[in-house]
């Protein structure tokens, strides 16, 4: 290894030491007292003591904890299916039919990577109230989902559009029609696109903070950001608790990551090339 | 797409089609039109009233919502610091995360180790992390002890408390959060370019530097304009980390146009003026964008004509 080799390895080090320290301190500081991590913040705790891990996986703090968790699975679940399936359809459209106004139909689609979320918000929220989903999943579910469309379908419409056209003629021969050939052949055969663009509708819907801030009032709704929030307030002279139910929070998010990176790294390379 | 797919023989061929298109399409649509689309249209339309949000609208006003904004020093205030984000991310941010992707751009033992570790970050919730880091910048906790331990205790600040020095503190922790995204945009731009075209390069004579500036970096041009772009817009939406670390404040010393639309909108029940911010960020955000693509086109242009004379 050439000086250069070792010069970029004390970079690559020093880089990765600066992003890991405030996670691996938040992980070593869930699990001291208070009184420790007052008297030593930095060090390792000694008696280590995990009940605060304990009280929010399975004691005090645990009914508030899995039932954020819920609610982000399931608000996620919903908006995810809902953006991928519809792009879908949309894109199938887009990507395989001849008709007029196609181009600036799909146009108007676009246009929605034009718009932050921010700016909409707060018609939103008195369009969702009058809806009568204040309070409700699917009041964020369904903003969610709408947001994401743009971007998948600019994503998938080229995936759909390098089928060979032999194939859904056959298809078509076989007797399919054009629903049977989205369902049975084109689905099948966009896998991979269809992965990438549900991964970014995770990543994106999971971490959403400003929507389901003003939609849901319950605390019995609460995402996992907003209920990190609210907690931190909450007990804010329990750092330990805090800092032990904050690394719980990322900890679904981080295991994701932990399986899925390639396809989430593909997955926003393609998304912002496109976009 | 070939004619085979349509082949409007009849009338009822061609309204099969129609009928399919639109059954494919109208959900999606109606969803969109629904919650995209007509929110922006209404806030265009709120924001010539004075509205609370509840009782009728009524109180049309103009442009007096537009006009108090622009001629708001909270308001100038906000935009500074949004200015000051996107400043400080192409100055920095940017140039970093190329640095760090040219580093990744060769194979070594712990690549994938290193990638794994920098792109992190960005899964996280920008929520989330900026209570993690509320909580590690608490005065005398876990940053300034590390500090202290390292001999560096003079350098400590009052990361959030201190208004001159709050802005410096969210952008980097902004980039913490960020540079592993843009180091992954400009990493899969790099491995793009072919290594012969560089090495023909150095070859030819060219230093490691001079290969670097005169061909690896105007071929990387469209991926970095991408990385940029998206920073830009990014640095103008500027909420979450913002709102659960300092609520735009000390004293609006970290407001943004995003943080200051919240308050008007939500807290102080001010639809009008909030949606009037909205709108003014909207047209940031695009200009931002004409501007840019007119812009960065130009230079491509003239990037061009350059690399064929030199």
């Amino acid at each position: 290894m050439g000086l250069f080799g070792i010069a970029r390895y004390v970079v690559l080090v020093f880089v990765a030491a600066v992003i890991l320290v405030p996670i691996v301190f938040a992980a070593i500081g869930g699990a001291k007292t208070n009184g420790q991590l007052l008297s030593d913040p930095v060090g390792l705790p000694s008696p280590w003591v995990f009940s605060n891990y304990t009280d929010v996986l399975f004691g005090a703090n645990a009914a508030v904890f899995w039932g954020e968790l819920l609610n982000s699975l399931i608000i996620a679940t919903v908006a995810v299916f809902l953006t991928v399936s519809l792009s879908a359809l949309a894109a199938f459209i887009f990507a395989r039919m001849v008709f007029k106004g196609r181009e600036a139909m799909y146009m108007l689609f676009t246009l929605g990577l034009l718009f932050p979320s921010a700016v909409a918000i707060l018609p939103l929220y008195i369009l969702v109230r009058d809806l009568g989903l204040e309070s409700n999943y699917l009041g964020v579910a369904l903003p969610q989902a709408a947001f994401g469309l743009p971007l998948t379908i600019i994503i998938l419409r080229p995936f759909f559009k390098s089928i060979p056209v032999e194939l859904e003629d056959a298809a078509k021969i076989d007797g399919c029609g054009t629903f049977g050939f989205f369902w049975r052949v084109l689905l099948p055969l966009a896998r991979p696109a269809l992965a990438t663009v549900s991964i970014l509708a995770i990543v994106g819907t999971w971490n959403a903070f400003m929507l389901p801030l003003i939609i849901l009032n319950g605390a019995d709704q609460w995402t996992l950001p907003l209920g990190v929030m609210n907690f931190s307030s909450e007990y804010s002279n329990d750092q330990a608790r805090t800092l032990a139910f904050t690394v719980m929070a990322i900890l679904p998010a981080v295991l994701f990551y932990i399986v899925a990176e390639r396809q989430i790294v593909s997955g926003l390379t393609a998304g912002s090339v496109k976009g | 797409m070939s004619a085979t797919t349509v082949r409007p023989r009849a009338g009822r061929r061609l309204s099969a089609k129609w009928v399919t298109i639109i059954l494919f399409l109208l959900p999606g649509l109606a969803l969109y039109l629904l919650f995209v689309l007509f929110p922006v249209v209404q806030a265009a339309r709120y924001s010539l009233y004075n509205w609370n949000g509840l009782k009728p609208l009524t109180d049309f006003i103009g442009i007096d919502n537009y006009v108090t904004a622009l001629n708001s020093d909270i308001f100038q205030n906000a935009v500074s610091h949004n200015v000051f984000i996107i400043v400080l991310s192409l100055a920095l941010q940017i140039p970093f995360s190329l640095f760090l992707a040219i580093l990744l751009n060769r194979h070594f033992h712990g690549r994938a180790i290193f990638r794994l570790i920098f792109f992190l970050p960005y899964v996280l919730s920008e929520a989330i992390t900026g209570i993690i880091f509320s909580l590690f910048l608490q005065p005398s906790s876990m940053l300034d002890t590390t500090m202290q331990n390292l001999g560096l205790g003079g350098f400590i600040q009052d990361w959030l408390g201190d208004t001159g020095f709050v802005m410096i503190t969210l952008f980097v922790i902004i980039s913490w959060k960020y540079f592993g995204f843009h180091m992954i945009i400009l990493l899969a731009g790099l491995q793009g370019i072919p290594k012969e075209i560089e090495e023909a390069a150095l070859i030819d004579g060219a230093g490691r530097w001079q290969a670097f500036r005169h061909v690896t970096l105007p071929l990387l041009g469209p991926t970095l304009r991408v990385s940029v772009f998206l920073s830009m817009i990014g640095a103008l939406q500027l909420f979450d980390m913002v709102w659960v670390m300092t609520r735009g404040g000390p004293i609006g010393a970290s407001s943004t146009m995003a943080t200051l639309m919240f308050k008007n909108g939500f807290i102080e029940s001010d639809m009008g003026y909030g949606s009037a911010l909205a709108v003014l960020l909207f047209l940031f955000a695009l200009v931002l964008a004409i501007a840019y693509q007119r812009f960065v086109l130009r230079r491509d242009v003239e990037g061009a004509v350059t690399a064929f004379n030199g």
